[in-house]
């Protein structure tokens, strides 16, 4: 092996926290961020501004239960719109989390430590978030809870062949075991807080919350084998969720919904725009708080690298989705495609090519992969695409089916707009709360990368 | 002061519970005898009051009559929301009601003790009447629930309908129940009594009588009402010098003037299709509704378009494309102009002008012409030559050589009295009455029906000439306080047709006894008893007039029974016109001046589903999409893609017409198959008072029309105004070749050589999979009692939309208004699609598409691709293989709707349905839900039907048989369909109808290659070309 080969493969290997770390100065830092630093201007602004963008979506939700989901722009034949491009948009940023957390632990990947905790939270809002969509958007969400499975005095059942009910089962398993896996990963942090805190409020809020964990052997083995189970239910989860979301439109007959494709390819789509949240969030926050020595390049170029092949997979997707149009003789799949590259939408296809496959190929390029401010535009451009990908599949597919007679086309109204941003705001309010609130990075687990943690024997 | 007033009034307010407050009695009387003593200074006439609040002009009542709507209406701020503020005022009109308390009947009401005879609460009635239109009866059979009508469907036992209607008809029911009616008589804005309009009228009649009534006119639509004719014939016989004026903007004075120049009299011109093998329409729309005898037409003509019998043979030379050159098998679009010179060229092809006349017509429709002179030829007197109403008089006239020359009269033609009871030329009519009044020469005009403020000839200027206090007394009576309503003193609410005892002929002159369905709604007066009480009858009643008129008509003795029989058939044994032998000369048919062909042609024609403008302010008519183009809730300016392209317009651009002077802006919608350099308007939009749904809607057209040139104009201006305008079609991509260069076969068709080669060929251009291929394990539908299934002939459809207002009406469907309809969200449930299609590349140059209309209805999948994808199992599959629609379960995912690939499931986005305005809970069937916000609904083969069927067939211990009891069970659709183009039945039953039409080589599946295995299948439509022309 060449030393130059071997140097190039060092400097990938950057150590995943910087050299000269102690025990007490890490957790002193993470917890300095809620305990004794105050919130700065800018926190507030960004907050002030977040919670008013929530407001503005409860605004434009109450608003949609007086007069009916008619205020968006969902029509027929497109009688999915904006909440279904978004619930399953949200889904998939959702999917980062668990993939660090589950899979990456399973697989001993300990750079993970870093950002799992924040990496889990953002889970967890993107989930609430898109939990919202699909309960608005029926046309009498005072029922949506018919969509349960609940013993109805009436012995009524939901249809347990719909994939509708089958993402009721996926979405909500997914929010429990987020929640849970989330809460247990923050006990033992939680317990230093406890200790570290000089508020009496806080102290017995932090205090119910650790649960009464003292850190004693018993309860760390207890820990990492509960922790270590929960992993191992969550790690199907990662992929299960978004099969069956995907099934919303694989079970479907509508050209351009109708592939087999699409469970694998709406996996590795969720794990891209899962990561490229992650790192919109990682690079200010490390930023901001100072946390690059957490937070390193390391981390950067691990994430790229995840983009980089999801991106792959889902550029494959698009090819096969392409050829089977063309190979499979089908008119309606082959005009699909026609109108995809044609159609009155094309723009927002060109637009999904180049945000999704384009762009994202300078990854290859190391000096891009560890340079924070590229990585947060290739980010943001990989959001936008894995958005445009979701409004092609459910709005352009729709508006062009089998009867040509009945094409139509979808043109979101404000509405549309004041939702789905509203839920970015409730998004981000949520992270801003959670930064304040909780350590962001995983304190105990962060210890355990520090060069005293080693066991000798 | 009017005590009897007080008294009626006093009644009322017992019953009143929203007094406010008593009135002191000693300022009432104060009140009056400072009145009697300012009014008597100030009034000439008798005043009248509603109420001592009224009376002693109380602040609380000043404020009620002047706010109109009670507090808080006003107060709404949602500026934006078109819906919101129609609900609030259809609130407000029930909150009137209950404030007002003026509509409370004073009658008794109490239960049944004994139940009338007859009537079973929940089992429909049925009763025989007639709609009027243009004059001509549309005879129906109206279905009432306790008194209700709630449904119309044409009478099957009278020869002009045997039981299909046309939209007109249908939509008369939303007519009826329309809360915008006049509900009062009006007296320069107050609202007054009856008695108070006969009152005012008594001086100026009495006055007239002294001049023997030389300034009297009366001014009527069309009117083919023999009670009625009888009775103006009597008014005028009492004011000799009165005069009788007849205008409807639809009129027939091109055929009265056409029979004139071939015959030298007045007749009516009626064909009878089924004897017709070779049907050559010059510019007629005889398929569709508005031309008189159409549903009649229409079912002739459909049955002879069976493949397997003696098919017809369509040609149709037409300046607009319609729905019957949809159906021709071979369509020539020319100018209107030029439609007298193929006619003349026609003529001499047959020998008319004798045989050395020679045609100098070249080109392709020089081929056209003379192939079809030949086709003609072969057909003597089997043929028949039909001309579109708003031809000049000469192309009837040829009309009417071309059929005596080709042997046609007494076979295919005939010719009878006319219809009109007073066949006068209308515009001449209108003229004269314009110029007695700038004349100064009436005193008293009576405008019985009509709205000559808005659509009388233009350059007459109606309103100017009426005003300008030319005529000093003007009564308008109607069913709407319209333009004209509005610019005379006295304005009388008309009844309804479905509200009053009449009688009307239809196009063969058979009589129909109009009967009401219900005691009118806001006590308005029938023209019957309106004319009769100004003939100086003071006891009139509607009933007694007609059945006095037909007691004087009828001779025997067995009056009652015959009386009996007519009312309960709905027509009138013996009155139908007998043919009359006319002779046709060819001598002094004018030539009309060449037009200059290259200047642009402007063609005005009563609108597709609004007519003149009488319709609207019908939501139904508004929001049925116009057969060719699918457009709804507005006119737009119809012009071929040439034209457009060389005007440099697209669709939705705006262009100003001008015409003598006189200028009108609209959007263009380029309509293929257009002639070219030429431009089509309808009418009857642009209404400025037509209520709350008419008003404001589309353009108005009139202005362009003068009494010279009504229908046909040439040298129209066109420029670009740079606006655009939203226009709401329901149907916006109309070809069936994908913009990808690809043809998908949803409407088939053939020629009779294909069809006949392989009958099969529809089935070819499909591939359905074979049954049975489904994860699920198949339901053996075959041992059911019944399996529902329906089967549409393409080749019967004419596109006449009847299906869609009959299911309207049926099923309670919404309008949702304009905005709505613009985005896609209309609620029909039976669609027709239109589609277009070039055969070949010189059709593409000559802008001739093809054109096909398709009926889709909910297809009642086998394996129904809505049923899986329901999350809470709200659409489901009865036994009887119907896809059954649980509303109360739905909670509105539109997942079973993205899943249709048929695209037939509608979707309450708003509480589109009005759930508050009184008049409409009448109107609804019973039987059928009215659906609410956020439920998908569509079409369910009218389940309310089969249901009530089969208990009846249950009760008799059989089964549904339409075999043994032919028309027992019809969807809606079906039933007024007057080409009995679509059949419902049992598909179980092998000697069904339906399940014969499935049998045929025609059936096919729509998107069959989905496996989704509906239960609706088309019959492939098959073309009949002349194989001459056809290269």
């Amino acid at each position: 092996m060449s030393e130059q080969y071997k140097s190039a493969i060092d400097a990938d290997r950057a150590p995943v926290i910087e050299p000269g770390y102690t025990f007490g100065t890490v957790t002193e830092k993470i917890s300095a961020i809620v305990l004794t630093r105050p919130a700065s201007n800018g926190w507030f602004l960004g907050f002030g501004i977040a919670f008013m963008l929530t407001m503005m979506m409860l605004y434009a939700i109450g608003y949609l239960f007086l007069k009916g989901i008619g205020i968006w722009g969902t029509t027929i034949p497109i009688g999915w719109g904006f909440p279904i491009v978004n619930f399953v948009w949200w889904i998939g940023i959702g999917h980062a989390g668990t993939l660090i957390s589950a899979i990456l632990l399973l697989l001993r990947q300990s750079w993970r430590n870093s950002i799992n905790r924040f990496a889990e939270a953002m889970t967890l809002f993107a989930v609430a978030a898109a939990g919202i969509f699909p309960a608005i958007h029926v046309g009498r969400p005072w029922l949506a809870y018919w969509l349960f499975p609940y013993p109805s005095t009436m012995g009524v059942w939901p249809q347990f062949r719909s994939p509708l009910m089958w993402d009721v089962f996926a979405v909500s398993t997914y929010a429990t075991i987020s929640a849970l896996f989330w809460f247990v990963g923050l006990i033992p942090d939680l317990a230093t807080l406890r200790d570290r805190t000089d508020n009496r409020a806080l102290k017995i809020v932090y205090g119910m919350l650790s649960l009464g964990w003292r850190g004693s052997a018993r309860h760390w083995h207890r820990y990492e084998t509960m922790y270590l189970l929960l992993a191992g239910l969550a790690t199907p989860l990662v992929l299960s969720v978004h099969t069956v979301v995907s099934f919303d439109f694989a079970i479907g007959i509508v050209p351009g919904w109708h592939t087999t494709i699409f469970p694998p390819y709406f996996v590795a789509g969720a794990i891209y725009s899962g990561f490229a949240m992650v790192l919109m969030l990682a690079i200010p926050i490390r930023k901001i708080y100072g946390l690059e020595d957490f937070i390193t390049e390391r981390h950067l170029q691990n994430s790229a690298k995840v983009m980089l092949a999801t991106g792959l997979i889902v550029a494959y997707g698009y090819g096969i989705e392409a050829f089977m149009g063309w190979y499979s003789g089908d008119r309606y799949d082959a005009f699909t495609l026609w109108n995809r590259l044609h159609g009155p939408y094309s723009p927002c296809y060109f637009a999904l090519l180049t945000c999704n496959i384009f762009v994202p190929q300078v990854l290859w390029i190391r000096k891009l992969r560890t340079s924070p401010v590229a990585l947060f535009f290739i980010s943001f451009v990989i959001l936008v695409g894995m958005w445009l990908e979701r409004f092609i599949i459910v709005v352009v597919s729709l508006s062009r089916d089998f009867l040509t007679s009945s094409w139509g086309m979808y043109y979101p109204t404000r509405w549309d707009w004041m939702t789905y941003i509203g839920t970015i705001g409730m998004f981000l309010a949520a992270m801003f709360l959670f930064l304040r609130l909780l350590p962001a990075i995983s304190i105990f687990e962060m210890r355990t990368l520090l060069p005293e943690a080693e066991v000798k024997e | 002061m009017k005590i009897e007033e007080q008294d009626g009034r006093a009644k009322r307010e017992d019953v009143c519970p929203s007094q406010k407050g008593k009135l002191d009695l000693n300022s009432v009387r104060a009140r009056i005898d400072q009145a009697t003593a300012h009014d008597e200074a100030e009034k000439t006439g008798p005043e009248y009051w509603r109420s001592l609040e009224e009376f002693a002009r109380s602040d609380d009542f000043q404020e009620a009559l002047h706010r109109e709507f009670p507090k808080g209406a006003s107060e709404w701020l949602d500026s934006v929301s078109r819906r919101g503020f129609l609900k609030v005022m259809g609130a407000s009109l029930g909150l009137a009601g209950m404030t007002g308390c003026v509509k409370l009947p004073l009658e008794p009401i109490v239960p049944y003790v004994r139940q009338p005879e007859e009537v079973i609460p929940g089992r429909p009635m049925f009763y025989a009447t007639a709609m009027t239109l243009g004059g001509y009866a549309n005879p129906l059979l109206v279905e009432s629930h306790l008194g209700r009508p709630t449904k119309i469907e044409g009478n099957d036992q009278h020869p002009a309908s045997l039981g299909g209607t046309d939209i007109f008809a249908q939509a008369s029911l939303l007519g009826l129940y329309d809360p915008d009616r006049s509900q009062s008589v009006i007296s320069m804005g107050d609202l007054r009594s009856w008695q108070g309009f006969l009152t005012a009228i008594r001086g100026p009649l009495s006055a007239q009588k002294a001049l023997q009534g030389a300034g009297i006119r009366i001014l009527t639509p069309t009117i083919s009402s023999p009670t009625l004719a009888d009775q103006l014939r009597n008014f005028l016989k009492i004011y000799p010098q009165g005069k009788w004026h007849v205008y409807e903007p639809v009129n027939r004075d091109n055929v009265l003037e056409g029979a004139k120049l071939a015959f030298g009299q007045p007749v009516e011109t009626r064909y009878d299709f089924s004897k017709a093998d070779v049907i050559v329409s010059l510019d007629a729309d005889f398929l569709y509704a508005g031309f008189p005898g159409n549903v009649k037409y229409i079912r002739d003509f459909a049955k002879r378009r069976n493949p397997d019998g003696n098919m017809n043979r369509l040609y149709v030379i037409e300046s607009a494309p319609t729905s019957t050159g949809a159906k021709a098998d071979h369509r020539l679009p020319v100018k209107a102009a030029a439609v007298d010179a193929f006619g003349r060229f026609l003529g001499s092809g047959v020998g008319v002008f004798g045989q050395n006349a020679q045609p100098d017509m070249v080109g392709e429709s020089g081929d056209f012409y003379a192939h079809l002179a030949k086709d003609l030829m072969t057909h003597q007197g089997s043929s028949a030559v039909i001309v579109g109403d708003h031809q000049p008089a000469s192309v009837h006239a040829l009309a009417h050589l071309l059929n005596t020359k080709l042997g046609n009269v007494g076979k295919t033609v005939f010719y009878t009295d006319p219809i009109d009871a007073n066949p006068v030329n209308q515009t001449e009519s209108i003229k004269d009455l314009v110029a007695d009044m700038r004349g100064g020469k009436v005193d008293l005009l009576i405008i019985l029906g009509g709205n000559p403020v808005y659509d009388a000839p233009s350059d007459l200027n109606f309103a100017d000439a009426m005003t300008s206090s030319k005529v000093p007394l003007r009564v308008h009576y109607g069913l709407y306080q319209n333009e004209t309503a509005e610019l005379c003193q006295w304005h009388v609410n008309a009844t309804h047709e479905l509200e009053s005892w009449g009688d009307a002929r239809a196009y063969d002159g058979t009589a129909s006894i109009i009967q009401p369905l219900i005691a009118p709604l806001y006590n308005g007066k029938s023209a019957i008893e309106f004319v009769a009480l100004l003939s100086g009858q003071t006891e009139v009643n509607g009933y007694d007039i007609v059945r006095a008129f037909w007691q004087k008509q009828h001779r025997g003795a067995d009056f009652e029974q015959f009386w009996r029989k007519s009312l309960h058939d709905g027509w009138i044994e013996g009155t139908t016109y007998q043919p009359k032998t006319v002779t046709a000369k060819a001598q002094g048919i004018p030539i009309p001046s060449a037009a200059d062909s290259n200047a642009i042609e402007l063609n005005i024609r009563r609108d597709p589903t609004i007519y003149d403008g009488q319709f609207s302010n019908n939501g139904w008519l508004q929001e049925l999409p116009k057969p060719m183009n699918k457009l709804t809730w507005d006119n737009a300016v119809l012009m071929g893609p040439k034209m457009a392209d060389r005007l440099g317009v697209k669709t939705i651009d705006v262009v100003e017409l001008e015409l003598y002077g006189k200028k009108v802006t609209g959007p263009v919608w380029v309509q293929v198959g257009h002639p070219d350099n030429s431009v089509t308007v309808s009418l009857g939009y642009g209404r400025k008072r037509a209520g709350r749904v008419g008003t404001g809607q589309g353009f108005d057209a009139y202005p362009l029309r003068t009494s010279a040139n009504p229908w046909i104009a040439t040298g129209v201006q066109i420029r670009k105004t740079g606006d655009k305008y939203v226009l709401a079609s329901t149907q916006g991509y109309q070809w069936m070749d994908t913009p990808d260069g690809n043809h998908r076969p949803l409407a088939r068709e053939g020629t009779l050589e294909e069809y006949r080669k392989d009958p099969n060929f529809a089935k070819e251009q499909g591939e359905d999979p074979a049954p049975g291929l489904t994860l699920y394990k198949p339901y053996p539908y075959k041992e059911e009692d019944y399996a529902w299934g329906m089967a549409i002939d393409l080749n019967s459809c004419v596109g006449c939309n009847n299906c869609m207002l009959a299911c309207q009406s049926e099923n309670n469907i919404a309008v949702v208004g304009k905005e709505q309809c613009a985005i896609g969200r209309h609620m029909h449930w039976i669609r027709i699609d239109t589609y277009y299609h070039y055969p070949d590349e010189a059709a593409r140059d000559r802008d001739n598409p093809k054109a096909y209309f398709q009926p889709v209805p909910c297809q009642q999948c086998e394996n129904a691709p809505c049923e899986v994808v329901c999350p809470v199992g709200a659409t489901v599959h009865s036994s009887e293989g119907l896809n059954d629609m649980t509303y109360n379960r739905c909670v509105g995912t539109r997942y079973c709707s993205n899943n249709c690939p048929y695209k037939v499931r509608r979707f309450n986005f708003f509480l589109f349905q009005d759930w508050e305005t009184p008049q409409y809970k009448m109107m609804r069937n019973p039987d059928v839900s009215v659906r609410s916000r956020g439920v998908m609904e569509k079409c369910t083969y009218c389940v309310q039907r089969i249901n009530e069927r089969r208990i009846d067939a249950e009760r008799e211990d059989r089964k549904i048989n339409d075999a043994a009891h032919p028309n027992e069970l019809q969807t809606a659709c079906q039933q007024s369909c007057p080409a009995e183009a679509i059949i419902f039945g049992n598909i179980n039953d092998p000697n069904s109808k339906v399940s014969k039409l499935k049998s045929q080589a025609r059936n096919y599946s729509l998107l069959g290659e989905l496996n989704t295995r509906p239960r609706t299948t088309y019959l492939a439509e098959v073309r009949n070309p002349n194989p001459e022309l056809e290269r």
